[in-house]
Order: C-alpha cells, then structure tokens, then sequence
C-alpha cells in the first residue's frame, strides 16, 4: 500500500478557516440529525394521518390513502429530492418560484420536506399495519361506549398501535437519519457531504470516511439505546414485551 | 406554468437515455440483486450456523452494512477497490477499477447485509421437522440446505426479495455521486447540456415510478397466488 495515513488530520485547521477538520465533521453531524429530526417529525405528522385514513371506512380515504403511499414508494428518494429542489421552483407562478430559489438554507428545507414525504409513506404503512393488528373487538368496544370515531382513534386504537410499531418505528426512523447522505446531491453539507470535502481538501480519503462511519454508528447506537428504553417505559403489562 | 416547456427533448434523448441509461440501471439491478442474494444467503446460513465465530462475523458484517447510509458506503467502496485490486493481484499500485465494476461491488455488498436478513427469516420459518427428517435420511448438511431447506425459503420469501429488489432498482440511481451514466445520470446529462432540468427530470420519475409499480403489482399477484398454494 502506498498510501499515505495521517490520523493527526483532524486537527489541523480547515481551509473553509472554521477550526479544525474534526470541527467541519461535527458541523455536519449536527446538520444529519437537524435535518433527520425535522424531516421525521415531518414524516410522522403525515404517515399518521395518512395511514389512520387507510383504515378509516370511508373508501375515498383509503384511496386517497393508497395514492399517497404509492407516490412516495414507488420514486428513488434522490428524484424526489430533484423534484422539490429543480422542478417545483420552475412550475409555481413566477414570484413564488423565484421566492422559493431565494431562500436561505434551501437544501436544508428541501432535504428536511422531501425525506419527510418519502418516509411518511413508509410510516403510513407501518401504522397501517398496527391498526390493522388490533383485535376488531377494540374498535367496536370503544363504538359501544359512544365514542365518536376521534375519540377511538384517540384513547383506544392509536396508543395501542403505536406502542405496538414502536421497534420497526426504530428502524425508520434510522432509515431518516441514513437518508439525509441523500441530500449530498442538492448540496447539503450534512455528515457525508462533510466528509467528501474533508477528503477533497486533505486528499486524506480513508481517515475522512472512517470517521463519518463511526459518527453514523455512535448516532445509531444512541438511537437504538433509547428507543429501547422507549418501549420498556411504554411497554403494557400483559403484552409479550410488558411488565 | 407548463407553457414553455419543450417536451421534445425528451424524445430526441430516448435512445441515449433507455441504450445507456437504462441498460446500466437493470445490469446492475440484476446483477447486483443476484450477488447479493449469493452473498446473503451465506451470511445466513453463517449466523445460523450455530458456530459461534461464524455467527459473530456475519452478525457484525449485517450490523455494520445496515448502520451505513448507502450514498457513504459507495464512496468507500469506489476509493477502496483499486486498493484491493492491489492487495489481490499484488500490483505495485492501485489498480484502476471502471465505474461498472466498482458500483457491482459496491451494491453487492451493502444489498447482501439486507438480503440476509430475509433470507435468515425464510430459513427460520422451516418447521424443525424438516432439517431432522432429511438427516435422518442421511443427507448431509449440504444436501439437507441444498435440497430440502434453501428451496423452501426461497420459494416462501419471494415476494420480500422482489420488494428489496424494487428498492435496490431505486437506489441504484445513487451511482448519481460519483457522475456515472445510469438512467437518472443520463437524464441528467441531457438536462444540463440543454437546460432543461424539469422536462429530464419530471420524465425520469415517470419512469421510475412506472416501472417500480407495475412491479410491486406483480408482487402483490405473485403474492397472493403463493398464499393460496400454501
């Protein structure tokens, strides 16, 4: 091997004169997880609404539904971010376009909306499912008690099904976090994006990438930690992982 | 809104767009699906195994592929090949590895971590009376997963590895990073040479999507002539 290692890289200043290359590396994490968390608050916000109306009897929200989680799936989530970024801008009325263009941070909005819509389907789906996991018993249980079908959805059905998608709502929202690497193509300096420039920069490819990796795997484990703690606080006696 | 865009650019680059695009989109889809499945397979007959090194190994590579987001594992692999190569053939420089091969590693490699773990579950939902009943008939363990488990799980996980595969169809349009001319590279090629990104662009999605639903359709068919069977 002729390559040269140098692992006191990271703190020799950058050239951007933002301290030093681990610095530029942080800053990029923090952006991954801003942009993680907006565009998972994003996705659950609408992969809720989207998969209650999946399971609503009305068959125009199940439609609606079924169209909602179809156009999201079925588009790789870098066209989607292309889509928002290149092609909304140009098709809204001129002053709109040229607003939207002009903002500030706009492959960070961008990034955040479109992550967010391409993972609200996959929340939809999940949550589908959970309800859909439910004994019917629940729902005609809470109907017989007179609650509108707000009120089941709200005291019965969705606090259920949520503690129940609560693991594959784990790797979701990893999923969320792995992503915004996507958005490196409209710009967006998160983790990845700082990495390629720290490697562009120092020519100090292997040392840049190994440190993003074990960013991505800390972030991953501080995740997984949590979500397990999570579940074991809204765990429901009785259930196979309660009390 | 729509009035001065000029679809026609679309049609002068069809042939550009679906010779060269598109043919490097499904070759890799293709071969990278079929690799992985190789490659996945193994790992999960690997942590199954019951061997406690082995299972460890393939445990930690799945963990591992699966905390990565794909656009950083492809940078890795694309400045990590040529340092291989050297290691292999013991050349005194990194050798120079094309775009194709590169990209086939790279998505051979990170889609085996996924595929193993359907692969693990097709295995797991054999009943254990099937592996006992083939040793009992003297098969080796070879022959007991060869001919008795392996096709069973396959057979039963087939939805679950078409829908990766979608998903793997979808991704490969990452190979955008490194400027590689796949059909969303293509696209973007032509729009940027005749500045016409949304024309390009909104017809690359027509694409994807099309062809992304109508196979998850066939999925959904396949899957419910295969619940009927069982």
């Amino acid at each position: 091997m002729n390559y040269h290692w140098n692992w006191g890289i990271f703190f020799e200043p950058n050239p951007m004169g933002t301290g030093t290359y681990l610095d530029m590396l942080l800053s990029g994490l923090v952006l991954t997880l801003k942009t993680a968390a907006l565009a998972w608050i994003i996705a659950l916000i609408f992969g809720s609404l989207v998969g209650v109306m999946r399971t609503l009897p009305s068959r125009g929200a199940d439609w609606f539904g079924f169209c909602w989680v179809e156009f999201f799936r079925n588009m790789p989530l870098l066209v989607q971010l292309f889509l928002w970024f290149f092609v909304l801008p140009e098709l809204l009325p001129k002053a709109a376009g040229t607003w939207l263009k002009q903002l500030p941070n706009a492959p960070f909005w961008t990034a955040a909306i479109g992550i967010g819509f391409f993972m609200s389907a996959r929340v939809a789906v999940q949550l589908q499912a959970g309800i859909g996991s439910l004994p019917r018993g629940q729902k005609m249980a809470a109907t017989a008690l007179g609650l509108t079908t707000l009120q089941a959805y709200r005291y019965v059905l969705l606090p259920m099904a949520f503690r129940i998608i609560l693991p594959p709502l784990t790797s979701e929202f990893l999923n969320t976090i792995k992503n915004t690497a996507v958005a490196i193509t409209i710009g967006l300096l998160e983790l990845t994006g700082q990495a390629r420039s720290m490697q562009e920069f120092s020519f100090q490819v292997f040392e840049a990438f190994t440190a993003a990796t074990l960013l991505y795997l800390l972030v991953n484990a501080v995740v997984v930690t949590a979500m397990r703690f999570l579940e074991r606080w809204v765990a429901i006696p009785g259930y196979i992982t309660g009390k | 809104m729509f009035a001065n865009l000029d679809f026609d650019v679309i049609r002068r680059a069809l042939p550009y767009l679906f010779f060269e695009g598109m043919r490097f989109t499904l070759t890799l889809t293709a071969l990278a699906a079929l690799g992985g499945l190789v490659f996945g397979t193994a790992l999960a007959l690997m942590r199954l195994s019951g061997h406690k090194i082995l299972g460890r190994i393939a445990g930690v590579y799945v963990d591992f592929m699966r905390s990565l987001p794909l656009v950083l594992v492809i940078f890795w692999f694309y400045f990590l090949v040529p340092y291989i190569g050297q290691w292999v053939t013991g050349a005194s420089r990194p050798i120079s590895v094309g775009a194709f091969a590169s990209s086939l590693i790279t998505f051979i490699m990170f889609e085996a971590a996924y595929f193993s773990e359907i692969m693990r579950a097709g295995i797991q939902s054999i009943s254990r009376g099937q592996p006992a009943a083939a040793s009992a008939l003297g098969l080796t363990y070879a022959q007991t997963m060869r001919y008795v488990v392996l096709p069973q799980a396959f057979r039963n996980m087939l939805p679950v590895l078409i829908t990766q595969t979608i998903v793997l169809f979808q991704d490969t349009s990452l190979v955008y990073v490194l400027s590689i001319t796949d059909f969303l590279g293509a696209a973007s090629k032509v729009a940027q040479r005749d500045g016409r990104l949304v024309e390009m662009y909104l017809f690359a999605a027509v694409v994807y999507f099309t062809i992304s639903c109508i196979a998850s359709f066939g999925v959904r068919r396949l899957q419910a002539r295969i619940a009927i069977i069982r």
